[in-house]
């Protein structure tokens, strides 16, 4: 059993912290992580609750795997009712924080009600307590997480934290752990932020003893790892360029969305690239990058630190900025970057290094931007509106509404609300870019259908990491299908998505999927969790957390509507590269994927399909 | 033969996988804290950086003990602490240049690297070479080979 086998429950209301034995029935059926504290939270909020009310909850969850030596073993997931989609969120991060949890005792955090004034959690093995976070109210992650580990005199303590973007509201805000990790999406930090709940520092020193059958997974895990290690994306290309790799690639497929998905092709690609950070750059003579970076346990280390340009505009007589940091990864250059039709590297990191340091989330807040740009470009919002020129291209633009949005001030308060709320109040809600009010990440739907279906039916709003079809469609792992066709991706995004709820379980990062199957997955947790784990369990146990999810969000009012992609990009074909000419296959895909799952027409679970997964 | 920890921190990524064998080797369990290598971050630099104890062969530490708590493995040349001699002085923890010695108020002892009777856990666990165990006599020859290829090209360079 990798389960600790401790629930921490801090009811913030009253300010009291309770230890309670988790549902060992339940992590039979929901293994841990994302489908265990899914389970908990479904059990116990009404899914009509507002999401930034006291009555949501907020469950900070390690997975049976977090805090051991299996591959990128160091995940945690915070699970909530998003603040930005209203639908069940998940947001998933590596770093450090999640295995110390793990090694202070906990499989997760229970938070509930809301606290009169800020305050934020310590942990130091079963000590759990509340404690005054007055002096940290308004003030950084960065800021929050050096403070706190001077006044706990350990340098090895954790910390997770919401910024100024969790303190103001900003739909999209993250909670940042180890300087530069986020759980990310969905607006998990502005929940928080509603809670008064500043931060999380957690030290562990008892560590994970309860390894089923040890040698086994030790074997286990040293097989996995050579997998890992041999494989060309997981041994070579992501430790070398990061998740950047992708930029040229995907802009050569047609399906780098730009200028808020109005064109598929970006023409400063490069300048935004893997290749480009490491590159000298003329003024200072050093690459962006400095090395790459691992979380907890990774044998990956896709991670980026880089070093801004010193005498880039953006961050003049800003020291603060000029020492290593994280970034740029894919997701952040594409949405701050491509989105926006802006090709300055160094003024995407400063906007990047922004969203890390106050806490919000690079993908929103970019593909907010677009939308911004593109009402501009309109003349729906005028340059007094914005407070500044804002076409599309502009450098200047993104990184002044970074500032803007991460204090909450002017304009930026606007652009805090994400793209969907922005559109709707300017009347041109087909403007936003999002499937349930999240932004789409950085595939295009009309080059790579598969990522129009998953888009559509993720449970969490659009997001890539609900069934990252782009492994098949352009690098074929496990299999190559065309990315431009719709036969058959219904089937696909069913099985990426069953698959990947059980990696999210596990305690372990997606990326693994580029080398790992299930069956590499299964051996490992075999040997570290009682139970017969077998290939047919996971199979069954990650249908069954996506069906819970989806109940969940057919409770909370979503249907089959919501189940689509914005208009754009089932009318407005591609106007470029090898898609050209084609639209989303949406309206094709959904009805087949609805009858692979089991569903009705208006994508409810049929009686028969719940009964066979015991929900 | 004596062999070295040889440790090549441009190659560390931080995943702390030594520390995991380490605590594990030596407790049977999975937790950094009571790892006796440590990788240490240096943020704002982008660098991280594996320490441990280098087992001087002159050991202040084992000098230092006043109840010859410390022994030198003649096999591996590994300064080891003999937790039931052990009373948790800590004079060693002063002794020590390099603070690898450090006391564990769990048990009232000390703990150093031990190189695990000669199969480190922490080597063999890291991914990308960081951390290797070579021949003594032969921990900066990497370096050296590396430095000589670039001297060779500075030399053609400017011919």
């Amino acid at each position: 059993m990798a389960w600790t086998r401790n629930v921490l429950r801090v009811d913030l209301t009253n300010g009291t912290c309770k230890s309670e034995p988790l549902n060992m029935e339940w992590a039979q059926q929901y293994l841990g992580q994302r489908g265990l504290a899914t389970k908990y939270f479904v059990s116990e909020v009404d899914p009509k609750v507002d999401p930034l009310s006291p009555a949501n909850k907020m469950i900070m969850t390690t997975g049976p795997l977090t805090g051991t030596p299996v591959s990128t073993g160091g995940r945690y997931s915070v699970v909530t009712k998003g603040a930005l989609t209203g639908a069940i969120a998940c947001s998933n991060s590596g770093g450090y924080f999640g295995a110390e949890l793990k090694f202070a005792g906990w499989d997760m955090i229970i938070f509930e009600g809301k606290s009169l004034k800020p305050v934020y959690l310590s942990i130091v093995n079963d000590q759990a307590e509340l404690k005054d976070a007055a002096h940290l109210w308004g003030k950084s992650t960065w800021h929050t997480e050096e403070t706190i580990k001077k006044e706990h005199q350990d340098p090895l303590t954790r910390v997770c934290s919401i910024g100024r973007a969790g303190e103001n509201g900003v739909m999209y805000a993250c909670i940042i752990n180890d300087l530069h990790r986020a759980a990310g999406r969905s607006g998990v930090g502005t929940v928080m932020g509603s809670k008064n709940l500043k931060a999380v520092a957690v030290r562990g020193t008892n560590g994970v003893s309860t390894i089923r059958d040890p040698k086994a997974f030790m074997a286990a895990t040293v097989a996995a790892k050579k997998v890992l290690a041999d494989n060309a994306v997981t041994g070579q290309g992501l430790p070398t360029y990061g998740t950047q790799v992708l930029m040229n690639v995907i802009n050569e497929m047609g399906a780098l969305p730009t200028r808020n998905h109005r064109d598929v092709q970006f023409e400063e690609a490069r300048k935004i690239s893997a290749e480009a950070m490491a590159e000298k750059r003329p003024s200072d003579g050093k690459s962006h990058l400095v090395t790459n970076n691992a979380c907890f346990g990774c044998t990956i280390a896709c991670g980026r630190i880089s070093k801004i340009d010193e005498t880039h505009f953006s961050v003049v007589n800003k020291p603060e900025y000029w020492g290593a940091s994280g970034g740029l990864e894919y997701e952040a250059a594409w949405a701050l970057g491509a989105a926006n039709g802006v090709g300055d590297l160094e003024a995407l990191q400063y906007a990047n290094l922004l969203c890390n340091e106050e806490g919000f989330d690079p993908i929103s807040f970019g593909a907010t931007v677009g939308a911004a740009m593109e009402l501009y470009e309109l003349g729906i919002l005028t340059k007094e509106q914005i407070g500044m020129e804002a076409p599309f291209g502009s450098a200047k633009a993104v990184c002044e509404m970074a500032e803007m949005t991460a204090r909450g001030e002017g304009f930026g308060k606007e652009l805090g609300q994400g793209s969907a709320r922005l559109c709707e109040k300017y009347g041109r809600p087909d403007l936003s870019m999002t499937v349930k009010k999240q932004e789409f990440p950085a595939y295009d739907s009309r080059a790579i259908q598969g990522m129009g279906l998953t888009y559509a039916t993720s449970n969490r709003g659009a997001c890539h990491l609900r069934s990252y079809t782009v492994a098949s469609e352009v690098l074929g792992i496990p299999f190559k299908t065309d990315p431009l066709v719709t036969e058959g991706k219904a089937g696909l995004v069913k099985a990426f998505q069953d698959a990947t709820s059980v990696f999210d379980s596990a305690g372990v990062c997606v990326f693994t999927t580029f080398a790992w199957s299930l069956a590499d997955l299964q051996p490992q947790l075999d040997a570290a969790c009682e139970g017969n784990w077998t290939m047919e369990k996971l199979a069954e146990v990650g249908e069954r957390i996506y069906n819970m999810e989806r109940l969940f969000n057919n409770a909370a009012g979503f249907t089959a509507k919501d189940d689509d992609l914005p208009p754009r990009l089932k009318t407005e074909a591609a106007k470029t590269g090898p898609a050209k000419g084609l639209v989303s296959g949406i309206d094709k895909m959904r009805p087949e994927y609805y009858q692979l799952r089991g569903w009705d027409e208006q994508g409810v679970p049929s009686k028969e399909t719940l009964g066979r997964l015991g929900l | 033969m004596q062999k070295s920890l040889h440790i090549d921190a441009n190659k560390c990524t931080g995943c702390l996988q030594c520390e995991m064998a380490c605590s594990y080797e030596n407790y049977g369990v999975f937790i950094t804290a009571k790892s006796r290598i440590k990788i240490f971050d240096f943020e704002n630099e982008g660098r991280k950086v594996p320490y441990t104890c280098t087992q001087c062969a002159e050991a202040w530490c084992l000098m230092a003990c006043p109840v010859d708590a410390i022994r030198l493995d003649a096999v591996t040349g590994a300064k080891v602490v003999n937790e039931a001699t052990c009373v948790g002085c800590k004079v060693c923890t002063i002794a020590c240049p390099f603070g690898t010695i450090n006391y564990v108020a769990a048990t009232g002892k000390v703990q150093k690297c031990d190189l695990c009777d000669g199969d480190p856990a922490c080597a063999t666990a890291c991914p990308t070479g960081a951390i290797t165990y070579v021949d003594a006599d032969w921990t900066g020859f990497d370096k050296m080979r590396a430095w000589a290829g670039k001297t060779d090209n500075a030399t053609r360079a400017s011919a």
